[in-house]
């Protein structure tokens, strides 16, 4: 492509992206930073600590690596990518987007309508439609299924935070996979089809290793997307106990319930880490992908 | 057909069912209980009427909230959708050194750092610039976590338009900030759209940051009032907390309904690297 | 008055690439001027060049006695029509002719009222309000010319401007643009790799390749004698047959077994040399001479009125057009005859010069 078409040159140019790289540094970059140096120091919300934070180095990374909370916390927030994202987002999402692939009709409008609306209510609506759902007492959850009286959120609070997350994300899965899949040249599928080859073979040999970089590209977004997502808070409140008291919740009571700001930001920054490591695990995929085609 | 087909086709006909169930029965309930008389916690078939929306016009806490929220999610808009699409036409045409590494950079940046990881900076940060308790606090932290991704999202629509459109004003004389305002902004009118209506849903659901940075219930929106109707005060208000769902609901779901019947909804090619 | 003058003109490309190298040329006032070459040779940048979308490294852009080097485009008053036609979607086609005024600040009744005009010259009256993805190719087309028109601009540049339609449209098209030329009077360049588009349209043309210019004349020079190898093989429907060979004694060339006519001039015998001509060139006879070249139909390709044939023989490969009714098929031997005062004669080193001066007038030199 031919460089500057319309002539903006360099300074002009410079100054149509200032001011968002201004805003992007102010609130998004600095805080990180800022995040990494109150994670070495013993800053508290009240008391001695408040004004006069000390700098105490990586004691606040010891103690997460020390504590069992980090770790449990860590392990469900695990459970939580995988269980909702990975597994239950992108397959549903596949599945949905492969069910309706050739179709036109009111049954597809209806299933993407339904789907979409899942995923663009806001979060405090959907969460206490799934409270209401699974309520102990009159829960919709429990006339359906003759279960009077069992309580989803708190008898198995893991496994219902995984659905509401499968439930309220599968949008986008779906919406990328239907993308991906209308990529294929039909040419492609007829070509296997007249080889005699069922939806399955179809599937495995044509469509996946030609969405590969799509279905990569998924996965990347919805962990680190799930991974970071503070919405399970307003349906369990990270309990009971701490059962599901996956990293953002914690991160959230640990600096604003207990005011410890300093070991809150510790954890954030090996928050940020495990994301980084979890978004190079994927590039890496995504350009093993590129230099083999 | 062949009891092969068949077989396919009942399966298919199932598993679509089930999907349709799954996604449809969380959702009676707002369908259902803001119309009844007697809202109760399970979706039940309505005592049809319309006293709880009135209630609900009467109640002039929940209609702050939502003023609010309409507050914050405009300005946010407008800021994300002429500070990204600036930008992503200056990335776009000229190549400034390390710019994607930059945009891929800031993009991974975004999705991790946006909401719980930075939030006790982002609380010192407003709090120094005596922006606690401030509606344009929110709507310049909720901005700077969104731009990245709308230039992104932006960059591929400008990317995608031809350079002979510009380069074609410019021989007529056109400056280039006529060319961005006769040529550029109808061209990708659908990207901006997309951009719009992204943030502003982004904006209308967030709870996090207003949570975090507003201290007075009237510069409160939805979101966050919303939280307060059931979880504070032994018994929820069904009727209130079912009838403001609904209307909170409301106006993304329209705004959706619009651009996507007008524009389409769509992903392009930059989402699959 | 515009007539253009490039100097020195060099571009390099970031990353070392030398896209154009030192480049002189021409065009007078008034002409209709053709840069002919295959992708990559630099056409298209040169018109780049002189529009101001591309800035020359080295070297001097002249218009109509101003040097408008260091210019940028909007004020060189020049016109280009895009090879996509560039015209704006969400536009009608008024508003699409009316945008050079629009940006003169010409006031929107009068701008609206010479679109209009413009537009009613090209035969567009009926099709103002519609916008660009609801016309035809040629229509968009007309409606790019009338756009570059309503400036009254003193060069126009046109890139590729018919390869976009359909075969038929192509014709229409053509003979529309030339006549269209003529009318108007003004400089106009154009850049296009369809030689038989170039040799009907041009008042001269450039063949260009690497950056270079192979030569330049009219079509009639370079259709007649190519100025070297490159030009022979790249201009004509079917490539000429240039056929390694050594000058012997009596003005003749030896290609494998045939001793041919050639204007050898002052060659020395025993000098090794490419003995050029065109297939249309070669006629059929039905017995071997000293003079023949012969050989067997290996691939007969029917071009309606005429036929391509394909000989193997001790000459090599060589291509012979035939009339129609002559009855070639695939195997049989053939004999042929070249007509003496159509024959060129190249180096077989170097860039293929033409050795042989004939008695064809002009022959300009680049740059000349």
């Amino acid at each position: 492509m031919p460089a500057d078409a319309a002539g903006l040159g360099r300074a002009r140019a410079a100054a149509f992206v200032a001011p968002a790289l201004l805003l992007i540094a102010g609130f998004l970059v600095f805080p990180a930073l800022w995040t990494i140096y109150l994670g070495m120091t013993d800053y508290r919300l009240t008391g001695l600590a408040a004004a006069e934070p000390a700098f105490t180095g990586l004691d606040n990374v010891r103690r997460a690596l020390d504590e069992d909370q980090f770790t449990h916390s860590l392990g469900l927030t695990l459970q939580f990518v995988v269980g909702s994202a990975v597994l239950g987002q992108a397959l549903l999402g596949f599945a949905i987007a492969w069910l309706l692939r050739e179709r036109h009709g009111a049954l597809r409008r209806l299933v993407e309508a339904l789907v979409l609306l899942a995923w663009i209510l806001p979060g405090s609506v959907v969460a206490f439609l799934w409270i209401a759902l699974l309520d102990r007492e009159d829960g919709t959850l429990n006339a359906l299924l003759g279960t009077p009286g069992t309580a989803w959120l708190v008898e198995h609070p893991m496994a219902a935070i995984i659905v509401f997350n499968i439930w309220r994300g599968t949008a986008f899965s779906m919406m990328l996979y239907a993308a991906a899949l209308s990529s294929v040249p039909p040419s492609q599928l007829e070509t296997a089809r007249l080889a005699g080859a069922s939806s399955w073979q179809q599937l495995r040999d044509v469509v996946l290793p030609r969405i590969r970089g799509h279905v990569l590209t998924n996965l990347l977004l919805i962990s680190l997307w799930t991974f970071n997502d503070f919405t399970p808070f307003l349906l369990t409140n990270g309990g009971p106990g701490d059962e599901t008291e996956i990293m953002p919740v914690f991160v959230y009571k640990t600096a604003l319930f207990n005011g410890e700001l300093g070991y809150g930001a510790a954890l954030s920054v090996l928050m940020l880490l495990v994301n980084l490591v979890i978004a190079l695990v994927y590039v890496r995929l995504l350009r093993a992908r590129e230099a083999a085609s | 057909m062949s009891p092969r087909e068949l077989l396919g086709r009942v399966g298919r006909y199932t598993l679509l069912s089930l999907v349709l169930a799954f996604f449809a029965l969380p959702l009676l309930w707002l369908a259902t209980a803001p119309f009844d008389r007697t809202p109760e916690i399970a979706a039940s078939w309505p005592e049809f009427t319309l006293d709880n929306v009135r209630e609900l016009l009467d109640n002039e806490n929940a209609l702050r909230s939502l003023r609010n929220s309409v507050l914050l999610a405009g300005g946010t808009c407008a800021l994300v959708v002429t500070l990204s699409a600036l930008a992503a036409y200056a990335l776009s045409r000229v190549r400034l050194p390390g710019r994607d590494g930059l945009l891929y950079a800031l993009l991974l940046l975004s999705s991790i750092v946006t909401g719980t990881a930075a939030m006790v900076p982002l609380f010192n940060l407003a709090y120094e610039l005596d922006l606690i308790d401030s509606r344009l606090g929110v709507i310049l932290v909720l901005t700077g976590g969104l731009l990245p991704s709308a230039i992104f999202i932006l960059k591929d629509f400008t990317d995608a338009t031809p350079v002979s459109y510009e380069e074609s004003a410019r021989v007529f004389g056109a400056s280039p900030l006529q060319i961005v305002r006769h040529l550029v902004v109808p061209l990708i009118r659908p990207g901006l759209a997309t951009i719009g209506v992204w943030s502003v849903a982004q904006v209308w659901g967030n709870f996090l940051i207003p949570f975090l940075l507003l201290r007075s219930p009237e510069k409160s929106p939805a979101a966050v009032v919303m939280y307060t109707f059931y979880t504070e005060g032994g018994q929820p208000d069904l009727a209130l907390i079912s009838t403001f769902s609904l209307l909170y609901s409301l106006p993304v779901v329209l705004m959706f309904l619009f651009v996507s019947s007008r524009y389409g909804f769509r992903f392009h090619g930059g989402i699959k690297r | 008055m515009a007539a253009i003058a490039l100097t020195g003109l060099t571009k390099d490309y970031p990353g070392g690439v030398r896209a154009l190298d030192g480049l002189e040329l021409d065009v007078a006032d008034g002409e209709f001027f053709a840069l002919l070459g295959p992708s990559g040779c630099g056409k298209t940048t040169i018109l780049r060049t002189i529009a101001g979308l591309e800035e020359a490294t080295a070297g001097t852009v002249v218009i109509g006695g101003d040097d408008v080097t260091r210019l940028p485009p909007g004020r060189r008053d020049v016109a280009m029509v895009f090879q996509d036609y560039a015209l704006f979607p969400h536009m009608t086609v008024t508003d699409n002719v009316a945008y050079p005024l629009r940006i003169r600040k010409v006031p929107t009744a009068e701008r609206r009222g010479r679109a209009a005009e413009t537009a009613g010259q090209l035969g567009l009256t009926k099709q103002l309000d519609r916008r660009p993805g609801q016309l035809s190719g040629g229509q968009q087309q007309r409606v790019a010319l009338a756009r570059a028109m309503a400036c009254h601009p003193r060069v126009f540049l046109f890139d590729e401007p018919l390869s976009n339609l359909d075969a038929r449209m192509r014709l229409e098209a053509r003979t529309f643009l030339k006549r269209l030329q003529r009318e108007l009077a003004v400089t106009t360049v154009f850049v296009t790799h369809d030689q038989a588009e170039a040799l009907a349209l041009a008042d001269r043309i450039a063949v260009l390749s690497d950056g270079r210019v192979r030569q330049v004349g009219t079509p009639t020079e370079v259709f007649r004698r190519p100025a070297n190898t490159f030009v022979a093989s790249f201009i004509g429907s079917t490539p000429m047959n240039l056929l390694p060979g050594t000058v012997t004694a009596g003005a003749r060339v030896l290609v494998g077994d045939a001793a041919l006519p050639a204007p050898v001039g002052e060659i020395a015998p025993g000098t090794p040399v490419v003995y050029g001509i065109r297939p249309e060139y070669l006629r059929l006879t039905p017995t071997a001479g000293e003079d023949t070249v012969t050989g067997e139909i290996t691939v007969v390709e029917n071009l309606g009125s005429t036929q391509l044939l394909t000989l193997e023989g001790p000459a090599g490969t060589v291509q012979v057009v035939v009339p129609e009714d002559s009855e070639a098929a695939p195997g049989a031997p053939l004999h042929v005859v070249p007509r003496a005062d159509r024959a060129l004669l190249y180096r077989p080193d170097g860039d293929g010069e033409l050795l042989t001066n004939c008695p064809t007038p002009g022959g300009a030199a680049p740059g000349a």
